[in-house]
């Protein structure tokens, strides 16, 4: 398969990402679309690494993940601290930054 | 059979990326996550990046997705209310949705990179393997490596005083600092 179906298929997936954080309310969701964001992100990046015959880009893939590691930890202990606070899980009336 | 194995990934993915956005209950599109996720690592196994292919299943699907599971069993079910603030939100988040999908399109497409056209070169036996990867950790990116380890420090105990117990006393900020600044 030719490198640039890979990008395809990565824009597709970004697209959608990026689409579901847009359209969903729930911070749960929301935090699941960011990881198909950057799921996609990793997927251009081991295309890339292939099509360049060089490991870096795996490596850079890994270091993504990582980092969505952290972001997802900081997020759903966000989550876990609104639910405790009795507060609405809706990004829209989360708006003001007192709450 | 690569490409068969291709499509079968890529339909994993895209099946699995649209059961997340379109699923009202948030248990189910952290399920559907999953299928996307090991979907994706096949399509790395075609990429010869076994080792990328064996932590997204291992990390991903397995511990981060525990994680997202206890959560969305912890909170529940989350009704998202059909009232909109920003009127035509729904039918505008879509449209940007396609003309990103479209515009990164014609960026990888009209590329002047002539070889994203091609397989790759051939790489030679272990690309990817854990032994090559982890040389490239700790000789070549030995302080990324470090820095990465840092930040998951960080972010655990960030998780920690984000999701620690609010003490008995007030019923907003938890900590004695914040709360002697709150009642002068």
């Amino acid at each position: 398969m030719d490198i640039s179906w890979y990008l395809v298929l990565s824009a597709l997936l970004f697209a959608i990402g990026a689409g579901g954080v847009l359209i969903r309310r729930s911070p749960l969701v929301i935090l699941l679309c960011l990881e198909l964001m950057l799921n996609a992100g990793n997927l251009a990046l081991v295309a890339f690494a292939r099509q360049h015959g060089d490991q870096d880009g795996q490596v850079f893939a890994l270091i993504v993940m990582v980092v969505a590691a952290c972001e997802v930890v900081v997020g759903l202990g966000l989550i876990v601290a609104m639910f405790r606070r009795r507060l609405p899980l809706n990004v829209d009336e989360m708006r003001d930054l007192r709450g | 059979m690569v490409a068969v194995a291709f499509f079968a990934g890529a339909i994993g993915a895209v099946a699995g990326a649209i059961g997340v956005i379109a699923l009202r209950n948030p248990f189910y599109s952290v399920l559907a996550l999953v299928v996307h996720l090991v979907a994706l690592a096949g399509l790395f196994l075609l990429l010869y990046a076994q080792f990328v292919a064996a932590a997204q299943v291992v990390v991903y699907a397995g511990a981060v997705m525990v994680l997202y599971v206890f959560v969305a069993a912890y909170v529940g079910a989350v009704e998202e209310p059909i009232w909109e603030p920003i009127p035509g939100q729904r039918f505008l988040a879509p449209l940007l949705a396609v003309a990103l999908f479209v515009e990164l399109s014609i960026a990888i497409l009209g590329t002047a990179l002539s070889s994203i056209d091609t397989e790759g070169p051939t790489v030679p036996a272990g690309f990817g393997s854990p032994e090559a990867i982890g040389n490239l950790l700790l000789e070549r990116f030995l302080i990324v490596f470090e820095a990465a380890s840092m930040l998951l420090l960080v972010a655990a105990v960030g998780a920690i005083v984000l999701a620690g117990r609010p003490s008995p006393g007030g019923s907003s900020a938890s900590r004695p600092g914040t709360a002697g600044e709150e009642g002068s």
